[in-house]
């Protein structure tokens, strides 16, 4: 049982700062937040190589956690690169801007 | 606790520090892309925690690295390969497709976990009903996040259209028996952990749910649901942290699934749309009737050519860019033409709808990709009163953020909605296709005004037209 009142609290803390931390996103930045959020919720992958390790012998098992810990890399990593990839685009042209400046 | 506990903990705890503090910072600008880096060091971080504290308890078995190594390089490259390929118009499809994946991911556990309890059983939730209602929770968020993310996607790029019947009411009846059936299958499986065909049928009955409820929806209502599916997806990787009994997983899952919640309600309210009639209402068309619809009259049409010779007499122009050019990729050609005008003294900026493009946030990223300057975007709010001292408004593709109705018409559906007073300005050029709709199916009063001018075809087409013809004029040149 204290595990679950445990992670209970912590869903309920982790939810509550989860609102509280994009209060306020200028327009500009709805599409990269979406994206980046949407590579965190590939964190999933910590469960997937969990099953792994758990799984010994069990090949159907082992399988099955391989998959699904490709697929949640599929998400990280194309995630995070996707959202730099894009958020490049605003730096870039902001170094620009201090160069024709000075 | 032994060493490798000790240290797996600290390293958790400093893991979901960093992930807060790449969300936070992924809310402003300035910060954004170190943030984004910031939350990858922390995934990163999360992964050496689970090595090091299974290396230091149970060890991990040399047949366990080769799966472990497999999934990593094959998943990794190929998110790798697709993050550097797709083009920037096609983000929200793409953002659709890794959104599934993860989904399908949690529900893989869930699923290893179901079918294989002995071997899944030193998980620390201690099997029980507590792991039950935690497979049970993961399957089927699982489910519904895979298969509507893919569905979403696959309509985004244009693979599928809806079925007529799915537009009718039926559907209605169709998902709600859908529902029931994960439910009992829920149920059932709640209660007796090792009923397999239960779980097959909360696998199937949720996955055909996800279809059935994101297959009716309209292209423009898609990013909320991608935003909603995102959100989704926490909820299953939370769910998936209760089966493994991963505290860590839980706060991000919990953080992930609040924080998309927070941006689905931003785009609904961009939209004027409530968040339960994108997803029972279906098209807004059904109900156009009523919204001053009808034949159009007085509409004034003009030439690429005529539309240049106003931008050349004018001082003060803004662009309004939509849906339209998004869809017709014509960003740079836009860029093309604005420099011209610059280069001929004339001021332009851009007027930026909270959900122009093809989801909100997205039309600031294609033209920073055209090299647009960051400080000539200008928000609704503040490029509204600015209006009156405009001499010409080039609308590209974009119908509802500027009908006016929206404002005057208290039995419009659009009432309410925030709109660009484009009216405002001298002098109006809608670049558009065809007199068709917007995707609200409701007339737009802005095309019969007196000084509103339409320029039908292509945006990309019209821009470059529209490029030629200012050429010919020699402006830009004499600056």
């Amino acid at each position: 049982m204290s595990f679950l009142s445990e992670a209970l609290w912590v869903l309920l803390l982790g939810s509550l700062l989860g609102l509280e931390l994009i209060g306020k996103v200028p327009p500009t930045l709805h599409t990269p937040l979406m994206s980046g959020a949407n590579a965190i919720s590939g964190i999933t992958m910590l469960a997937a190589l969990t099953l792994i390790i758990k799984a010994g012998d069990n090949i159907p098992l082992l399988a099955m956690g391989a998959v699904a810990l490709g697929f949640a890399l599929f998400n990280v990593i194309g995630g995070f690169l996707v959202t730099d990839r894009m958020l490049a685009m605003f730096s870039r042209k902001s170094a620009r801007r201090k160069d024709t400046n000075s | 606790m032994n060493t490798a506990e000790i240290l797996k903990f600290a390293i958790d705890l400093v893991a979901v520090l960093l992930l807060a503090l790449g969300i936070k910072g992924l809310s402003k600008v300035r910060s954004a892309r170190e943030a984004n880096r910031l939350a990858a060091v922390a995934m990163g971080l999360a992964v050496i925690g689970v090595l090091v504290n299974s290396l230091g308890t149970t060890g991990i078995a040399a047949e366990a690295w080769i799966w472990i190594i497999l999934g990593t390089l094959v998943g990794g490259s190929l998110g790798a390969m697709t993050a550097q390929r797709v083009p920037m118009t096609s983000m929200p499809e793409t953002v659709a497709l890794f959104n599934g994946c993860g989904g399908m991911s949690s529900l893989l556990v869930a699923l290893g976990v179901a079918i294989f309890p002995a071997a899944a059983a030193a998980g620390e939730a201690g099997g029980g009903l507590v792991e039950d209602i935690s497979i049970v929770v993961s399957v089927f968020v699982g489910s519904i996040t895979f298969t509507g993310s893919i569905v979403a996607m696959a309509k985004l790029q244009g693979w599928l259209s809806t079925p007529p019947w799915m537009q009718s009411k039926a559907r209605h009846a169709v998902n709600i028996a859908l529902a029931v059936i994960s439910l009992i299958a829920a149920v059932e499986l709640g209660r007796h952990g090792d009923n397999s065909s239960a779980l097959w049928l909360l696998v199937i009955g949720s996955g055909l749910l996800g279809i059935g409820v994101t297959l009716p929806i309209g292209g423009a209502d898609m990013p909320v649901v991608i935003s909603l599916l995102n959100s989704y997806s926490g909820v299953a990787a939370a769910a998936a942290g209760f089966v493994v009994g991963s505290q860590l997983l839980i706060v991000a899952g919990a953080m992930v699934g609040a924080a998309g919640l927070i941006l689905t309600q931003v785009m609904c309210d961009g939209m004027n749309r409530s968040l339960v009639s994108v997803l029972f209402g279906g098209a807004l068309g059904a109900s156009s009737a009523s919204g001053g619809g009808g034949e159009y009259t007085n509409i004034t049409s003009c030439s690429a050519e005529e539309c240049a010779l106003t931008l050349e007499a004018a001082e003060r122009v803004v662009i309004v860019p939509g849906y339209g050019l998004a869809v017709a990729q014509a960003q740079h050609t836009l860029r093309e033409v604005t420099r011209v005008l610059e280069a001929g003294g004339i001021e332009v900026t851009y007027a930026i709808h909270p959900v122009a493009g093809r989801m909100p946030g997205h039309m600031n990223v294609l033209l920073a990709e055209a090299d647009v300057p960051y400080e000539q975007l200008k928000e609704m709010d503040v490029i509204n009163p600015e209006f009156p001292a405009t001499d010409v408004v080039l609308v590209l593709g974009a119908n509802d953020v500027v009908n006016p109705q929206a404002k005057t018409d208290t039995s419009s559906p659009l009432y309410g909605m925030p709109v660009l007073d484009v009216q405002e300005a001298r002098t109006v050029f809608v670049v558009k296709r065809g007199m068709s709709a917007g995707y609200s199916g409701i007339k737009n009063d802005l095309f019969e005004l007196a000084n509103t001018s339409m320029v039908f075809g292509d945006a990309k087409k019209v821009l470059g037209d529209l490029l030629v013809e200012l050429k010919e004029l020699g402006i830009g040149k004499k600056g």
